[in-house]
């Protein structure tokens, strides 16, 4: 949650035009402090129903969490001091441990290959498409986030099953030697859960990288252009850099999205074959639910938490500091 | 000073207050047995989805006690295993509930001890293992002590097969032994036929879980069994019999027994697959009976997994729908006559029996109900019959713990499946995780 509405100030200082990238100098800043108290006192009742929700839904559950980190509690009675325990078994139980590896596994999949792939179509839409195809296929992208992501997993798991539709047409064009289970192969399960978040965030990462390319200048294309610039040397050279920080906050959520999920993992696999696709969102709820585990599943929930903090924080300080 | 009448009043309030002072707290339990009186009742229940049998008992129920309503939610097995303890804990905690496992619900103290119960009706003179599998005893281990739960029934496990491809790879009659099934089974997969459909995706558990466990009771006895599942002081599943058995389904995966797909296969795309014809064999439970004889209509047949020696006995695992009363439910005397109506009542038993599939258990001399014709509940009933001769039904062993199934069954079945684990580090895995379940 903190990243996330981090990102808002990114995005709409970016968005007041491509020339001022830059914040209002701090000189200004004292002058707020001299407003007269009551505005100040009416500006926080405005924000209060928001600081409310936020503290009771979000801040008291991750103090909560963090509490229950240091105790055993099966969630009913008594609760017993272990101090850092739970954190030394996470570390010491190979089958929670890996399941973070997984996790990194899968930000390739649901962070890496969408980005860069949403970068390509964009700038592809941008400069091919501009008119109606554009906006299709904008819209036909964009459309895997409107579907809700158990109804997309539970549509996923019945077509790459072995007699599923993806094995009927790679046997109809003579690749049958190829077929499995693939949410059912050892090798194969993570990749294909991977996919399938390709194929949920590529639209994401496309429209949002394509609203960034259509507000550039396209004065900047022309001149590079009259410069004798490549596809590649103007795709490298104007459009990456200057939507740094659109490609900051795809990275962000899409990192988040992989490092803390669970629902398209859940519904496809449910952390099989042999928790070879197992990651710290499906574990966090078999110890905390199946298990009445509470003390350990907050040290990993906590793990995970300081994790994705670990990974975001720096994508933010890259993708902001502009030079 | 107090007026005649007034004095006259405080007189008779002491006077019932004598009367009806000493009434109440000895021994009305022991005399009648509690029922659901006459004034109206709203039992609040917890079911199963998509299992109809303790809904029609319901509506039986209030069909027969017409001052009894329901109050009924539903949830899925595995959200149940996850919403059970909130429930039982809740301020308005459910007089029924579907109880997917109970030892920790009978330590935390979230269920009602059913012994004043089961001494009123007379339960405990039923035959004898129907309530053991509900018994908790004080250090943690079931199978006796403290009576927690009710079966709603008893079900039983074995092997279904399809006729009509058991008769094409030559099968006239059940086999007699394991090496008997097991050239079966080659004969099948010579035919070109897959020998045994079954399920193995994480989202439903291993199926692989009862072949393996029937396997276990055919080459060794079931005590050791019964112990690890009741979580006996010591006991172990890694035992140089289980090991035999582990390894005999390691050279049946090996040898394409199972469908390659295995690992990705529900429940349910399992039996509508068998349903279907791919299949000769499958290892399951009388509760879906129904969906054979809907499926595959006088095509089905059934037999106990086959004892490994000639002259030893037929094993399975049976449990019973277990069912418990909240330690704070509002009507738990309600809720405890329903126990006793399902086994004793006529009409009860035989929904029992035609929906539910299983043996409706009860008191012993009670007629057991007539069943359809052609219906594979005939030999369910008639198989159960022979296991409860025997003394050879064991509880299941992916219900040992509530976790031991996800965390440790499954994952290490589908391992060796995909060739990661062999039958030694199976057995060593589990125990592995089993020891350190209970250790929490």
């Amino acid at each position: 949650m903190m990243t996330t509405s981090d990102n808002r100030p990114a995005v709409s200082t970016r968005s007041q035009g491509a020339s001022s990238n830059r914040r209002p100098p701090r000189g200004n800043l004292p002058r707020r402090e001299l407003l007269p108290r009551r505005e100040n006192v009416i500006g926080w009742l405005f924000t209060l129903p928001a600081l409310v929700m936020y503290a009771v839904f979000v801040l008291l559950p991750l103090a909560l969490s963090i509490q229950y980190s240091f105790f055993r509690w099966d969630g009913i009675g008594e609760m017993t001091w272990v101090g850092l325990k739970n954190y030394a078994t996470v570390l010491e139980v190979p089958d929670l441990l890996a399941t973070i590896v997984n996790a990194f596994k899968l930000v390739v999949f649901f962070s890496f290959i969408p980005v860069s792939l949403g970068l390509v179509v964009a700038s592809v839409i941008h400069r091919v498409a501009t008119g109606r195809l554009g906006a299709i296929s904008r819209t036909v992208l964009f459309l895997p986030q409107v579907i809700p992501l158990v109804a997309a997993g539970i549509i996923w798991g019945w077509l790459l099953a072995l007699p599923g539709l993806i094995n009927q047409v790679l046997r109809a064009i003579g690749l049958g030697t190829i077929t499995r289970a693939w949410l059912g192969d050892f090798d194969w399960a993570l990749p294909s859960v991977g996919f399938i978040g390709i194929w949920v965030l590529l639209g994401f990462c496309t429209v949002l990288l394509w609203t960034g390319m259509s507000k550039l200048d396209p004065a900047l294309y022309e001149s590079a252009r009259i410069d004798g610039a490549s596809w590649y040397k103007e795709f490298a050279s104007v459009t990456v850099p200057l939507l740094r920080q659109e490609i900051g906050v795809c990275l962000t959520v899409t990192t988040i999205a992989a490092l803390a999920a669970f629902d398209i993992v859940y519904v496809t696999t449910a952390g099989g074959p042999g928790n070879s696709t197992a990651v710290p969102g499906i574990q966090i709820y078999i110890l905390a639910f199946t298990q009445q585990r509470i003390g350990l599943a907050s040290a990993l929930a906590v793990m995970l938490m300081l994790l994705v903090l670990a990974v975001i924080l720096p994508i933010q300080r890259l993708t902001r500091e502009v030079s | 000073m107090l007026s005649k009448r007034k004095l006259f009043s405080l007189i008779v309030v002491l006077a019932m207050l004598l009367v009806t002072v000493p009434m109440p707290a000895s021994t009305s339990l022991a005399q009648e047995p509690p029922s659901c009186g006459t004034d109206p009742v709203t039992l609040r229940a917890y079911f199963e989805t998509g299992f109809d049998l303790p809904f029609r008992l319901a509506e039986e129920f209030t069909n027969q006690f017409p001052n009894v309503t329901w109050d009924i939610s539903q949830d899925q097995f595995t959200n149940l295993i996850n919403s059970t303890p909130r429930l039982l804990s809740g301020d308005n905690p459910p007089d029924l509930i579907r109880l997917p496992t109970m030892v920790s619900f009978a330590n935390q103290g979230l269920l009602k001890n059913l012994d004043g119960y089961a001494a009123a009706f007379g339960w405990d003179e039923w035959p004898v293992p129907q309530l053991d599998q509900n018994r908790v005893a004080e250090d943690g281990t079931r199978g006796s002590g403290t009576l927690y739960a009710m079966g709603l029934n008893y079900s039983l496990t074995g092997i279904f097969y399809n006729r009509e491809q058991a008769a094409q790879i030559g099968m006239t009659e059940p086999p007699a032994t394991l090496a008997e099934f097991e050239a079966l089974l080659a004969a099948a997969k010579d035919a070109g036929l897959l020998p045994i459909m079954q399920w193995g995706s994480a989202k439903s558990g291993m199926g692989l879980a009862f072949p393996l466990q029937a396997l276990m009771a055919s080459l060794g006895p079931v005590g050791p069994i019964n112990d690890w599942i009741y979580q006996k002081p010591g006991a172990t599943i890694d035992t140089p019999e289980n090991l035999v058995a582990a390894e005999h389904l390691q050279q049946w995966i090996e040898a394409g027994y199972f469908p390659p797909d295995i690992n990705a296969i529900e429940y349910t795309d399992a039996n509508a697959r068998f349903g279907q014809g791919e299949g000769v064999f499958i290892f399951n439970g009388d509760w879906q009976n129904a969906g054979y004889d809907t499926d595959m209509p006088g095509n089905v047949g059934f037999f106990l997994m086959p004892p490994a020696e000639e002259d030893g006995a037929p094993a399975a695992m049976s449990a019973p729908l277990t069912f418990g009363i909240a330690a704070n439910a509002a009507n738990a005397d309600c809720a405890a006559f329903f126990f006793n109506w399902v086994a004793t009542d006529p009409v009860a038993r035989q929904i029992d029996v035609e929906v539910g599939g299983s043996n409706p258990g009860g008191p012993s001399g009670l007629e057991m109900p007539a069943v359809t014709e052609g219906s594979i509940t005939n030999e369910t009933l008639a198989a159960g019959v022979i296991v409860g001769e025997a003394g050879t039904s064991m509880d299941f062993i992916a219900n040992a713990t509530s976790a031991i199934f996800a965390q440790g069954w499954t994952p290490e079945l589908q391992k060796m499946v995909g060739g990661r684990q062999d039958a030694a580090g199976l057995l060593q895995a589990v125990q592995e995780e089993y020891l350190r379940q209970l250790a929490e």
